[in-house]
């Protein structure tokens, strides 16, 4: 009888008696959300394009972030830095195209699924020889991202909002509004959708496969960087920050593979489901709950809607 | 719909020469030195049995193959090896045996598809999609509404094409491939799976595109009452190898084609 009172009252009445504090958890559980959604949308991106599950895009999140801190450590200013890490994003992008994809085209997915493993292992070897291993830190107040916290009085109590937090929610508002209109309504993101679905019939209709392929892992890069960004100022840039990509799978797999929309509201559940659970059920299991609560929130999901909340829906004419 | 841009090549003149080409996948010989031509405004029909060469045939016209022999001339200019961009942005359309669609798409978003090559805006503006790209985006949405029109497929232009029952899947595809404006359309078996008022639907819009926008047309297709009624000139593929070439009256009365389908007695 007391573990269910624990389970099912006490956690709600915690909630109602300190409703400041509920909010502060909502509000870490959104900012976390917003940024799982980001490195999400890194492998919607190229999911959506090509099919592939890209298992380098928590690397190349790692890899822009150090390009860019290392670039400013060697004197470089921040803004100038970060243009010149863009440009690095592009070559890579150009020279996953040329050097991997190309010469895979019409490989079956799970080809093109490790050759992403390669890179990532590459990617590690390459950042760690120019950049070194030791953790880095992000140069946000260089690159002007706001300081120090906004503190909101409610309930008797008060709310802080730290204020890169709003910046980085704001920030990836608009990546996702900008690049579920251009994959939606216009002529690239067409292409891209087209390329996903079948190769020959965008050949024949005069797409170009090479420049898709860059166009999505440049956009790809670009997201890494943000997120890169983001993450690193939160902690520090270092090689741990890979893991995170984990963090995305159940992301995806709530969301659909296939749906940027999906990848933001997928983010959100699972961040403000995690924060929750961990801080009103998480001291009943003896805490540590973070680390698969997001994979059972998914798991449920799942039972009810095999293809995520917003994936494209399942259609096989017999 | 208006008609597409004429290249500058007369009605009745050459407009694609296949001369000795010849291809091979290792031992197998899908093309023995085939030759012919397609005349502007024509509609050219390629029959033969099953393995023929018939699809391969087209595939080395629109570049996804390319012949170890031969020489190809399209609109004038000779090409040993033409991938398929070029040929899509030189002036060919295709549509596929086993309808080749973006599934997920929706009909409409697949004939906008068909116009990835008339659009220019780069990159930057199509990621504000303000101003010019929308303009542009605006002016070819008209086109394409008016090939839904003349195909009849109002209905379904916002359904996943997935969905969509086999033969309004093919309508859907040369809707696409009509999107492009091409010189030249090659039809892979436009009828094949469909009932008799389908493949009355398909004959009028075939016969619609060829006289209304002067499109040439190459198309491949076993029911011979279609092809006999819709096609200026025949060519008869049998492993391989050409067996006969000529009007419809013609080809029908060629002994080598009747033992080719019939067999001979031995």
């Amino acid at each position: 009888m007391e573990i269910l009172y624990k389970i099912f009252v006490d956690p709600f009445v915690q909630m109602a008696g300190a409703p400041d504090l509920l909010i502060q958890t909502l509000w870490e559980g959104l900012v976390s959300g917003v940024l799982y959604a980001l490195i999400a949308l890194g492998f919607v991106l190229i999911f959506k394009a090509s099919g592939v599950f890209n298992f380098a895009q928590g690397i190349m999140v790692v890899f822009a972030a150090l390009t860019l801190v290392g670039l400013h450590a060697k004197g470089i200013p921040a803004f100038v830095a970060l243009a010149l890490t863009i440009v690095v994003m592009l070559v890579l992008a150009i020279a996953v195209e040329r050097l991997m994809l190309r010469p895979l085209v019409n490989q079956p997915d799970i080809i093109l699924f490790m050759a992403t493993f390669g890179l990532t292992y590459f990617l590690i070897g390459l950042g760690e020889l120019i950049f070194g291993g030791e953790p880095k830190v992000m140069i946000a107040s260089e690159l002007g991202l706001p300081k120090g916290a906004v503190e909101w009085k409610v309930f008797g109590g008060f709310v802080s909002f730290q204020k890169i937090d709003i910046a980085a929610a704001v920030i990836a508002s608009i990546m996702v509004a900008t690049l579920a209109v251009f994959f939606q309504k216009t002529r690239i993101g067409r292409a891209l959708r087209a390329v996903a679905d079948s190769h020959k019939a965008a050949l024949s209709v005069g797409i170009s496969l090479e420049q898709i392929w860059v166009i999505v892992w440049f956009a790809a890069g670009i997201v890494a960087l943000a997120t890169g960004i983001m993450w690193g100022a939160r902690s520090d840039v270092s090689f741990a920050l890979q893991t995170l990509a984990l963090k995305a799978l159940p992301v995806l797999i709530l969301g659909g593979f296939t749906s940027i929309p999906g990848a933001i509201v997928g983010g959100v559940i699972i961040g403000v489901g995690e924060k929750l659970g961990e801080f009103y059920w998480g001291p009943l299991l003896g805490s540590g709950i973070e680390s698969w609560l997001a994979y059972v929130i998914a798991l449920v999901f799942l039972l009810f809607r095999p293809q995520g909340l917003f994936g494209e829906r399942i259609i096989e004419r017999i | 719909m208006r008609p597409p841009a004429q290249a500058d090549i007369a009605a009745g003149e050459v407009l694609l020469a296949i001369e000795n080409v010849s291809l091979s996948f290792g031992g197998v010989k899908a093309i023995r030195d085939v030759s012919f031509d397609i005349k502007k405004g024509e509609i050219r029909a390629i029959i033969g049995p099953n393995g023929a060469g018939k699809t391969s045939m087209l595939n080395v016209i629109n570049g996804f193959y390319t012949p170890q022999q031969g020489r190809i001339t399209f609109k004038g200019k000779t090409r040993a090896k033409m991938r398929p961009y070029d040929a899509a942005s030189g002036g060919i359309a295709r549509t596929f045996q086993n309808v080749a669609l973006f599934r997920g798409m929706t009909a409409l978003d697949n004939i906008m598809a068909g116009r990835t090559l008339k659009m220019h805006r780069g990159l930057f503006w199509q990621l504000i999609r303000f101003g010019p790209a929308l303009q542009e985006e605006v002016e070819h949405r008209r086109r394409v509404e008016d090939i839904i029109d003349f195909l009849h497929i109002e209905h379904i232009r916002k359904t996943p094409v997935g969905r969509l029952p086999y033969g309004l899947q093919k309508r859907v595809e040369l809707g696409r491939a009509l999107a492009m404006e091409p010189d030249l359309l090659l039809l892979d078996e436009p009828m094949a799976g469909m009932n008799l008022e389908e493949k009355e639907d398909m004959s009028r819009f075939i016969l619609d595109v060829n006289q209304y926008f002067g499109t040439t047309i190459a198309l491949i297709e076993h029911d011979m009452g279609v092809v006999m009624d819709l096609s200026d000139r025949v060519i008869v593929l049998d492993y391989g190898q050409k067996i006969a070439d000529g009007t419809p009256d013609q080809v029908k009365a060629n002994k080598a084609v009747i033992s080719a389908y019939l067999g001979v007695a031995h």
